[in-house]
């Protein structure tokens, strides 16, 4: 779909070039990371692809036509574009900056806001929102107007030059999710840059990972990078948590769950204690026919009756089949029952991950 | 102070306004104030034609910003009343004679703020907008121009209010509206045209302003947080 052939990019005036011959081949509906140091020709690489920067060498083929054959305008309107603190038009409403790219390509007023109806629904976006100014959104809608705006033509590529930098971190991973909602519905080709190499594991099918001079030292899915870098730089540069970053590409639903310690809130106290004991955890949860009602611990049997007596309590965080084993292990650590329980819509419990059970996919 | 002290001398005896003499002369303010408004409209818009292309030119091509600086500082710096005899053998005692200083007066002030105006459209805006496939002249008029209208405008203002100041000094060849009213007075030691040309001045000064202000505040909506919008929920 797009593929970079030895392209050089050299600023006048500088010595060494800011992207000395990068040959990448990224496939169709394929989202490729570009990660590197600073300074490394992440966003020079991008930005010559629609051509905001010239290469000075090489060739960058988009659906097998050179760009440098063709009108900068024109190819720029086919391309989604976003950047880290959006770019929207200040001046403009909602509504007038995500219909900027089909109005230049000159859609009527009803496949606009077909269009746009379908995009505040994707994006989970207010409708209200859409008679507003940028300036009256909180950071993280304006980074979703700015995604939407960047998709509002339909492009089959898009390339994002750190896309949820500017936003919490909290914003972020919420951001993220979304986005890979939106990816797995869509399929677009997409071009992104990252300095995070944790948001380049999560988002993307391959990374490329560049070194300064925008020299290609891995160009491999996340799962690989992190079993078998390339290089000491490879390894570097994906930090010494290689074990736990990948704990990031395994979903929860991927692996067997353990049982964990169940009674029904009918049960005897005194099969409560004998459950409790066996798994050695010191405590116990509460599931009422598939339902998950908390958690109950030894000393609070204390002269009851059935296990249901006691209230159950919460239990401080939940983990769902969709989640990752990082975010588990992030569980695991700080609860105070030293196990994430997981659960499935509507609370039905499925069981519960220890640390154990957690670092067997780490050596795995 | 001596100066001062004999004009005060020669008013002495004469009442600070004699309302009746407005009255008889309703006409002539209301054909000054015309004469006023038209000349300084007329040059300020002059001016911003002119101002305008070299701002863009300046904003496109950097280097050219400190000789056209230079050039419009040069003619800011002529005295006014030198700036309008040199030019009487060429024009004569027509509007033109006024009116190029005027012009000239203001090409640096709304050079100015109009290139500032266009420098201040933050460059994530631009790339974005460069980046979605806006060409050249879109970016200019869809984007840095809107976004640099409040820039602009303040510019404008502040060339209206001096230029209203200024075509005062042109009743020296009798087109200085309100300002004939000040020569009148000055003239004949009589203080009611006197006071009645400073006043209608800088009434018509701040007039102007206030206009501007609300000018812009309608076609910039989105400066002012809240303002003018009536959303439909
Ligand atoms: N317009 C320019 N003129 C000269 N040199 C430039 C220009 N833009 C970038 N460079 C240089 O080219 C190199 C690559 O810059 P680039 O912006 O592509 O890096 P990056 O990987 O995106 O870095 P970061 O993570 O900091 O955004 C850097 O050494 C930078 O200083
Ligand atoms: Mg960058």
């Amino acid at each position: 779909m797009i593929s970079l052939e030895h392209v050089e990019k050299r600023y006048s005036g500088t010595a060494a070039p800011a992207v000395g011959d990068l040959t990448l081949e990224i496939g169709e509906g394929e989202t490729v990371a570009l990660v590197g140091p600073s300074g490394c020709g992440k966003t020079t690489t991008l930005k010559m692809i629609n051509r905001l920067i010239e290469p000075t060498g090489g060739r960058i083929l988009l659906d097998s036509t050179n760009v440098l054959d063709q009108d900068p305008v024109l190819l720029r309107r086919g391309i989604g574009y976003v950047i880290q603190h959006t770019g929207l038009l200040p001046h403009r409403t909602i509504r007038q900056n995500i219909s900027t790219v089909p109005r230049l390509v000159a859609w009527n007023d009803e496949r606009i806001a077909a269009r746009i109806a379908e995009l505040i629904e994707i994006f989970d976006l207010d409708a209200e929102l859409l008679d507003r100014y940028p300036a009256e959104l909180s950071g993280g809608q304006r980074q979703r107007v700015g995604v939407a705006r960047a998709l509002a033509a339909d492009p089959p590529v898009m390339l994002m030059d750190e896309p949820f930098a500017a936003v919490d971190p909290i914003v972020r991973g919420r951001l993220q999710d979304q986005f890979l909602d939106i990816q797995a519905r869509l399929r677009k080709t997409i071009v992104f840059v990252t300095h995070d190499v944790d948001e380049a594991i999560k988002l993307s099918d391959r990374m490329a990972i560049l070194n300064v001079g925008g020299v290609l030292e891995q160009f491999a899915p996340p799962e690989t990078v992190l079993r078998e870098p390339e290089n000491d730089f490879v390894r570097e540069f994906v930090g010494a948590e290689r074990g736990l970053k990948r704990l990031a590409l395994i979903k929860v639903g991927d692996i067997e769950v353990d049982d964990g310690p169940v009674v029904s809130p009918s049960a005897s106290a005194d099969e409560a204690r004998r459950v409790i004991d066996e798994a050695g955890f010191g405590w116990v949860s509460v599931v009422d026919e598939g339902e998950l009602l908390g958690w109950v611990d030894r000393h609070e049997l204390e002269g009851c009756a059935t296990a249901g007596e006691p209230t159950p309590r919460p239990f401080s965080a939940y983990v769902t089949a969709r989640d990752s084993l990082r975010q588990a292990l992030d569980s695991v650590v700080t609860s105070r029952t030293a196990a994430a329980v997981v659960v499935s819509e509507g609370q039905h419990y499925r069981g519960i991950l220890t640390l154990e059970r957690i670092s067997k996919e780490i050596v795995a | 102070m001596g100066m001062l002290s004999l004009v005060v001398a020669q008013f002495e005896g004469e009442p600070i306004v004699r309302w009746q003499w407005i009255v008889d002369h309703l006409d002539d303010v209301w054909s000054r104030g015309l004469q006023h408004v038209v000349l300084t409209g007329s040059s300020v818009t002059i001016g911003l034609a002119i101002a305008f292309p070299l701002a863009v030119l300046a904003s496109r091509h950097r280097w050219t910003i400190p000789p056209v600086t230079w050039a419009i500082g040069i003619l800011y710096t002529i005295p006014s009343f030198a700036f309008i005899f040199l030019l009487l053998p060429i024009t004569g005692l027509s509007q033109t004679t006024v009116g190029i200083p005027l012009v000239a007066y203001s090409i640096l002030i709304l050079f100015r703020n109009t290139l500032a105006g266009l420098d201040s459209v933050e460059a994530d805006v631009r790339e974005a907008a460069i980046g979605m496939g806006l060409s050249r002249r879109q970016v200019l008029w869809r984007v840095e121009v809107p976004l640099a209208v409040p820039v602009i405008i303040a510019g404008v203002r502040i060339a209206i209010v001096s230029a209203i100041g200024l075509v005062t000094i042109a009743a020296l060849i009798g087109r200085g509206g309100f300002g004939q009213f000040i020569l009148l007075g000055l003239d004949t030691f009589f203080p009611t045209p006197l006071l009645l040309g400073v006043v209608l001045s800088v009434a018509l000064a701040i007039l102007a302003d206030l206009l501007l202000l609300g000018l812009q505040r309608l076609v910039t909506p989105w400066s002012t947080p809240g303002g003018t919008r009536t959303v439909a929920t």
